[in-house]
């Protein structure tokens, strides 16, 4: 098994913890789940024990080892073990100004004392996974696991093996949810190795329009595991912009897959923060299966210390007349690894795609390492395919700008850092996450030590 | 857009204009590889014994190793026992002394190929180290290379008459640990090309060796050293035509180049190999190692390939900058067309200080092609403001071909620069109308925007070559029109 080859300090008997994991959940809630609940996790663990965990010979690991993964001992986080989540201590977390919709998952599961379900569009369905299973509900059995497919990778089997908690939301067709709906996701477990998998299915119904930002943070500094596994679906017409934000612990593991599909003439907007964890690994992948497709995917990653940020993204141009564009920063300093894959594919019939990607990193310091690999796949000829991959570091000349004017060479460099990732987050279009990021931002490169 | 499609089914049905076999006897091995094939070789040529270790380290090595599977082509597996290793025109007992003594059927077969070796030495000043198969039968200039201190001839006189060069640098950019096909060349060259360019001096002429694969069924391992001492500067051409088969040729050179302190190595080539008919059939399988060193300071490799034959191509050649200040450049046209397959890019691995790499890539595909560029750029942390600047765009001709990019980028300290932009695109109507309006033919608008689209890369061939480049493509696109 894949555990004695990247674990040889376990004993070769011991089975995995994930695996371990899965059949104390197998035997608690799986008899009372719905067949295509189980089918799903009998496929997921059964894919899992078959591929285990990736190591750095697979393509798509090269730069990301995830053996201190694979090594935690596994475990659904104890009650002995965590830290109350009250009202001010998720109180960093939450958008101070956003009187909306705010669901709180406190280790995967639904805090209802912390979240606030008023002011609902009508008509909008929020129901957590658990309930949502229990009732059946028709449009969750018709699209959960159906996109994040488990084949797709070590992790997505291992989420879908442990299906159980998260959300579901519905936004009916021609509906308008103006307000944004603000999930946070937060582990408290102090233990090493507490493990959260946690699901989002977003379905978006036709020519609705909605936002939802999804959080994930964390309470102690401890070697926890957060694998979250996001689908999102959004037929004709729909408009959906989706906000992804990660301020895990420095110590914690992050794994997210976020999939994707869009009907005819959707719009789907992702933007994807990452600026915690010791590592953390995003794929995005949106498919565009029918014409007149939008896709607008934005990303920052900031990183230092020993922090590992990986992301990788897949855009699948399935379908003719489809346009997406890609904007990834990356700010890398202390001894950081960045990693950016970005691939797009265009299939042989999508004529007159154009897919436009860029990817600019600055490394701010020699100890830094960004590996970045645009990689482009076309299979038909009436395209616009272009990709830019920089790496660098300030222009002298706007720094020569800032210093003519008075500032100082720190200052000036400073401010030119807090832009670049601004350039980012100005593309997120609600007001109360973007002032938020753009504050911390000012505290990381801005603000002189007190 | 009718107009197009017509001219990628001419383009596509276009006859390969080399396919002819000239009637030699060869003195050819035995099917496959053992120990005894390569001893056989050795001995054959007469090789001291350093190097008899030395291929039989390589077997040894290969042997251990699985053929890798990691580019984006596809070709039946290679049975590689059922390749001769070994072949070489027979010729006169003391071998020829001067063109006159060469084998008139031989030089026949490089008229029609268009080299005139006779005219050559005369008019165009370009010492010809003609390669027929495996050994050089015919080396021209030589006298005059010889009074600078130049050496330039086929790698097994070298051999004989230089085996301290050759036991000092061979191995020593591509060692035959590299990979899959630089162990098997490395156990099997037959022979190649030696160039050693001595301290100081500038070679006033270009150097040039046309390579052909003749007898049926040759795996062709042509093993290729260069070495310019300090502050010497060469230019060398490589060309390549081959004649028609049916049965698929395995070709797998190696290239090795080494500079020292402000020497200058460029090196030029041209590759029409038989691609195969237009249902794929037949061609050549081209997986070549080529690999740079810069060792010296302030040296300088660059590369320049236009790539338009071959059933499949598998190289990158690449460049190792270690020496400070010193400067690497891949420039590169890459065409596949019917069924052809073309994995290539390049390597810069930037280790010294202040180093600077270049990569201009120009793929383009039609018919079924599949044309990838695969690259790497490498900063280590050592390489303080080193700069690099990538640019890899693709031309789509018809609707059942593709072009994919796959560039690796690395970098180790934050005073380093790289950049790196692709693009992807067909011949716009746009464009032709507007050039349609100017009173130029569709045929020749295509002609044009081709031609500008690949002139950064020819600009960087040496004349002769930017000539032969410049026909090839055109002979692929033009008439093809109505």
């Amino acid at each position: 098994m894949e555990m004695s080859t990247i674990a040889p300090i376990l004993s070769e008997t011991k089975a995995d913890p994930f695996v371990l994991s899965y059949e104390t959940l197998e035997k608690s809630v799986d008899a009372s789940s719905p067949p295509w609940v189980r089918a799903l996790r009998h496929s997921g663990n059964a894919h899992f024990e078959e591929v285990g965990f990736p190591d750095t010979s697979h393509e798509e690991w090269r730069f990301t080892n995830v053996g201190p993964i694979s090594r935690l001992n596994a475990h659904a986080p104890r009650a002995e073990d965590l830290i109350a989540a009250t009202p001010e201590s998720i109180s960093p977390y939450l958008f101070k100004s956003l009187a909306s919709t705010t669901l709180v998952f406190v280790n995967g599961v639904l805090d209802l004392a912390l979240s606030c379900l008023t002011g609902l569009t009508k008509g909008v369905e929020v129901v957590d996974l658990p309930t949502a299973i229990r009732q059946e509900l028709p449009w969750v059995a018709a699209h959960l696991g159906r996109y994040a497919r488990v084949d797709e990778n070590a992790f997505v089997a291992l989420n879908g093996s442990m299906i159980e908690n998260g959300v579901a939301i519905r936004i009916p067709a021609n509906v308008k949810v103006e307000a944004p709906v603000f999930i946070l996701f937060l582990s408290t477990s102090q233990a090493d190795g507490a493990t959260v998998h946690s699901r989002i299915l977003i379905v978006a119904g036709h020519h609705s329009e909605a936002r939802v930002v999804e959080s994930h943070a964390g309470l102690a500094d401890s070697a926890y595991f957060s694998n979250s596994v996001a689908e999102l679906v959004l037929e004709e017409g729909a408009k959906l912009e989706h906000c992804r934000l990660q301020f895990e612990r420095t110590t914690a593991f992050h794994v997210a897959t976020v999939q994707a599909h869009q009907a005819r003439s959707s719009n789907l907007t992702t933007h994807s923060i990452s600026l915690g964890a010791r590592l953390a690994r995003i794929n995005v992948t949106p498919v565009l299966d029918a014409e007149g497709c939008e896709c607008t995917m934005n990303g920052l990653y900031v990183a230092e210390g020993d922090q590992l940020v990986d992301h990788h993204t897949t855009i699948h141009h399935a379908k003719p007349n489809c346009n997406s564009h890609e904007f990834y920063h990356g700010i890398l300093d202390g001894k950081a690894q960045g990693v950016f894959n970005g691939k797009i594919f265009v299939r042989p019939d999508a004529q007159r795609t154009d897919a436009k990607q860029t990817n600019r990193n600055l490394l701010l310091s020699d100890e830094a390492t960004i590996n970045t690999k645009p990689q482009l796949e076309i299979f038909a000829d009436d395209v616009k395919c272009t990709h830019g991959a920089t790496v660098g570091q300030l222009q002298d000349e706007a720094i020569f700008y800032l210093r003519a004017r008075g500032i100082g060479l720190e200052a000036a460099r400073r401010m030119l850092v807090h832009a670049f990732a601004s350039s980012i987050l100005n593309r997120i279009t609600i007001d109360e996450v973007r002032t938020y990021l753009d504050d911390q931002m000012f505290d990381l490169f801005e603000r002189p030590p007190a | 857009m009718s107009t197009s499609t017509e001219t990628i089914e001419q383009f596509v049905n276009r006859e390969y204009q080399y396919g002819f076999v000239t009637d030699l006897e060869a003195d050819a091995a035995p099917r496959g590889l053992t120990e005894d094939t390569v001893r056989l070789i050795s001995s054959k040529k007469g090789e001291p014994e350093f190097l008899l270790e030395w291929r039989l380290k390589a077997y040894r090595y290969w042997l251990t190793l699985k053929e890798p599977e990691w580019p984006n082509v596809h070709y039946p597996k290679i049975d590689y026992q059922n390749v001769i290793y070994y072949s070489a025109p027979k010729q006169k007992k003391d071998g020829p002394k001067s063109l006159a003594d060469v084998d008139p059927k031989l030089l026949e077969t490089y008229k029609k190929l268009g080299i005139p070796l006779r005219e050559h030495e005369k008019l165009a000043g370009v010492a010809v180290d003609a390669v027929f198969d495996s050994v050089s039968v015919a080396t021209t200039f030589k006298g005059k290379l010889k009074e600078m201190g130049i050496i330039f001839g086929s790698f097994s006189e070298a051999v004989h008459e230089h085996p301290e060069l050759i036991k000092k640098y061979l191995g020593s950019v591509v060692p035959y640990t590299d990979n899959y096909f630089a162990a098997l060349n490395s156990a099997v060259f037959s022979d190649g090309s030696f160039c050693y360019i001595p301290k100081g001096v500038k070679c006033p002429m270009e150097l040039s060796t046309y390579f052909r694969i003749n007898a049926a069924d040759t795996g062709q391992f042509e093993r290729t050293l260069i070495v310019a001492e300090e502050g010497s500067t060469v230019s060398y051409l490589e060309g390549c035509t081959a004649p028609r088969r049916d049965t698929n040729q395995l070709h797998a050179a190696v290239v090795e180049i080494v500079a020292m302190d402000n020497a200058s190595v460029k090196y030029s080539t041209v590759q029409n190999w038989y691609p195969g008919d237009e249902m794929g059939r037949g061609g050549i399988y081209n997986f070549v190692t080529k690999r740079g060193l810069c060792k010296g300071a302030s040296s300088k490799i660059s590369w320049t390939q236009v790539e338009t034959g071959s059933a499949i191509t598998w190289k990158y050649p690449s460049v190792v900058l270690k020496g400070d200040n010193s400067v690497g450049e891949f420039y590169s046209v890459a065409l596949t067309n019917n069924y052809q397959q073309a994995d290539t890019g390049t390597k810069m691995i930037h280790i010294g200080k202040n180093t600077r790499s270049t990569i201009i890539s120009k793929g383009i595909s039609a018919g079924r092609g599949q044309n990838s560029y695969r690259g790497q750029v490498k900063i280590l942390k050592s390489a303080a403001n080193s700069r690099n600047f990538s640019q890899c765009d693709s031309l789509l001709l018809g609707d059942k071909c593709g072009a994919h990019t796959f560039p690796y980028i690395e970098v180790k300290n934050t005073s380093s620069t790289v950049e790196h932009e692709a693009s992807t695109s067909k011949i716009g109507e746009d464009q032709i109308f507007y050039c349609r309006q100017r009173g130029l033919s569709t045929q020749d608008a295509i002609n044009m925007i081709v031609n500008g689209y690949c002139k950064e890369v020819f600009r960087q061939l040496p004349m002769e070559f930017a000539v032969e480049a410049q026909k090839l493509l055109g002979v692929s696109l033009e008439g093809s029109v109505g």
